[in-house]
């Protein structure tokens, strides 16, 4: 026990560091697969013949494993924190790509053309009706990426993106538990974390009209 | 011109290969509740789409107002007509208040200087303003929900208003009590109604005026008396329910 504590002042700053470091890979990534994903479902629902096609495509990237993906991006971007960032990104396209989708498509077409039919452009439907309507379809799709992100980036370490990856191959190859420990609950904690807070956020920002009550729309 | 709210002038549609409308005329009045009505896949539901340019006819012309709206901005044109469709129109994510202001916030006015008009028209549909702005549509009954649909197609002052089978998924009663209040309500508000619906018990009661079709063909258009007492043909006589002849000709 004593062994456990001295090791963990001693690692203590650099604990602080490397999570960090992680959370910084996995933000970034997983905001710019946002960026590039949820404009690309909305964009999918108005070419809904592309969208198989699509997404099979996306899919297709989430077959190659992970070891194997970061180690592509070394000939092609080097080693560090962007080729993990590329990465990490093309991972967590999919889900939210598939929720922007299905969320969007799912909206009740009576109440899009209700919103035509009022006078709205489509730009007005889709930012006044359909959003507000798949919000949570498409955080959920969200929250799924971040903690997926969040595992894979300590894979990252390998091409010596940081992060707490580090401390855990550390380690493995000092044999060391304690030191695989420091660096595995951080991410837990991470995970756990940032989900609850991805929850919250969801359910702040869920109109009343529609917290418990699908049935209406559809 | 001056008459007429709507015009419709050698109007042809197709789906396909058949056609909806084949050269239709048809003039709605102003300041009048005109139902359309006929068995189902008659065309009504296309002929109310037309007139906000939801559907693009083939061939011809509609006016409103006077205006061919095949040269108007769809968006400006669909915002100065009131649009009512059946069951769920309403926003489900938005309140009352909310739903109700949708057209003048479309139109650009500020959410605050509207809130004497959602009180209005609150009002105006028998539902007390402080008790419902701040609801949302699952809150309410089908009844209510249906009210605020009319009452937001009215928020923005349109002259006419479209109205697609908007009773038809309620209860006898409230049926019954929703278009009670719909004529009297047209008796404040004087806009032109142009109402669809498959109900010809709801037409004779509420309509000023009648259009029949079938097959997208015009077969009569009159006042609700006036298609009882001279039925154009057998369709109509049938369409209206023999029973409802041999009842008059006992009286």
């Amino acid at each position: 026990m004593d062994q456990f504590w001295n090791t963990l002042q001693a690692d203590w700053p650099l604990i602080i560091d490397k999570t960090l470091e992680h959370l910084y890979l996995s933000a970034v990534s997983v905001l710019i697969a946002c960026l590039v994903a949820i404009p690309a479902g909305v964009l999918l629902t108005r070419f809904k013949r592309l969208a198989n096609g699509v997404i099979t495509v996306v899919s297709v990237i989430q077959t190659i494993p992970s070891l194997a993906l970061f180690g592509f991006m070394i000939p092609l971007v080097g080693i560090g924190a962007k080729p993990a960032i590329i990465a990490l990104t093309l991972y967590a396209l999919l889900p939210i790509v598939q929720n922007t989708f299905v969320g969007i498509s799912e909206v009740n077409p009576a109440l899009t053309e209700a919103g035509v039919g009022m006078g709205m452009t489509r730009w007005q439907v889709l930012r006044m009706v359909q959003l507000p309507i798949a919000r949570s379809v498409i955080m959920a799709g969200v929250r799924l990426v971040t903690v997926q992100t969040i595992s894979m980036a300590t894979i990252a370490t390998y091409i010596a993106a940081g992060g707490l990856g580090d401390i855990i191959t550390r380690g493995i190859t000092m044999i060391n538990t304690i030191t695989i420990f420091e660096g595995a609950v951080p991410v837990s904690l991470l995970v756990i974390l940032v989900n609850l807070l991805l929850l919250a956020l969801n359910r702040a920002l869920t109109p009343k009209g529609l917290r418990g009550q699908r049935k209406i729309n559809g | 011109m001056g008459e007429a709210a709507v015009e419709f002038r050698g109007v042809s549609k197709r789906y396909g290969t058949g056609y909806v409308f084949e050269e239709l005329a048809l003039t709605i009045p102003r300041a009048r509740i005109v139902c359309i009505i006929g068995p189902s896949g008659c065309g009504k539901t296309t002929l109310l789409k037309l007139i906000n340019r939801l559907i693009e006819p083939e061939a011809g012309e509609i006016l409103v107002e006077g205006r061919p709206i095949g040269r108007q901005n769809p968006v400006e044109l669909r915002r100065n007509i009131g649009y009512v469709i059946q069951q769920i129109g309403l926003f489900p994510h938005m309140t009352i208040e909310d739903n109700i202001t949708v057209v003048p916030r479309l139109k650009g006015e500020s959410r605050k200087r509207l809130d004497h008009r959602v009180d209005e028209l609150l009002s105006l549909i028998g539902l007390a303003p402080d008790q419902f702005r701040k609801r949302y549509p699952h809150e309410l009954s089908g009844g209510q929900q249906q009210r605020i649909g009319v009452a937001r197609a009215l928020a923005a002052n349109p002259s006419i208003i479209l109205m697609d089978e908007p009773f038809s998924a309620l209860d006898p009663i409230s049926r019954v009590q929703l278009q009670k209040e719909l004529i009297k309500l047209n008796e404040q508000v004087k806009k032109t109604i142009v109402f669809v619906t498959h109900d010809i018990d709801e037409a004779l009661k509420i309509a000023d005026r009648i259009v029949l079709l079938k097959d997208g063909k015009l077969v009569q258009d009159d006042a609700p008396e006036d298609l009882l007492k001279r039925p154009a043909n057998a369709f109509v006589r049938e369409f209206l329910g023999t029973e409802r002849f041999a009842a008059n000709f006992e009286i």
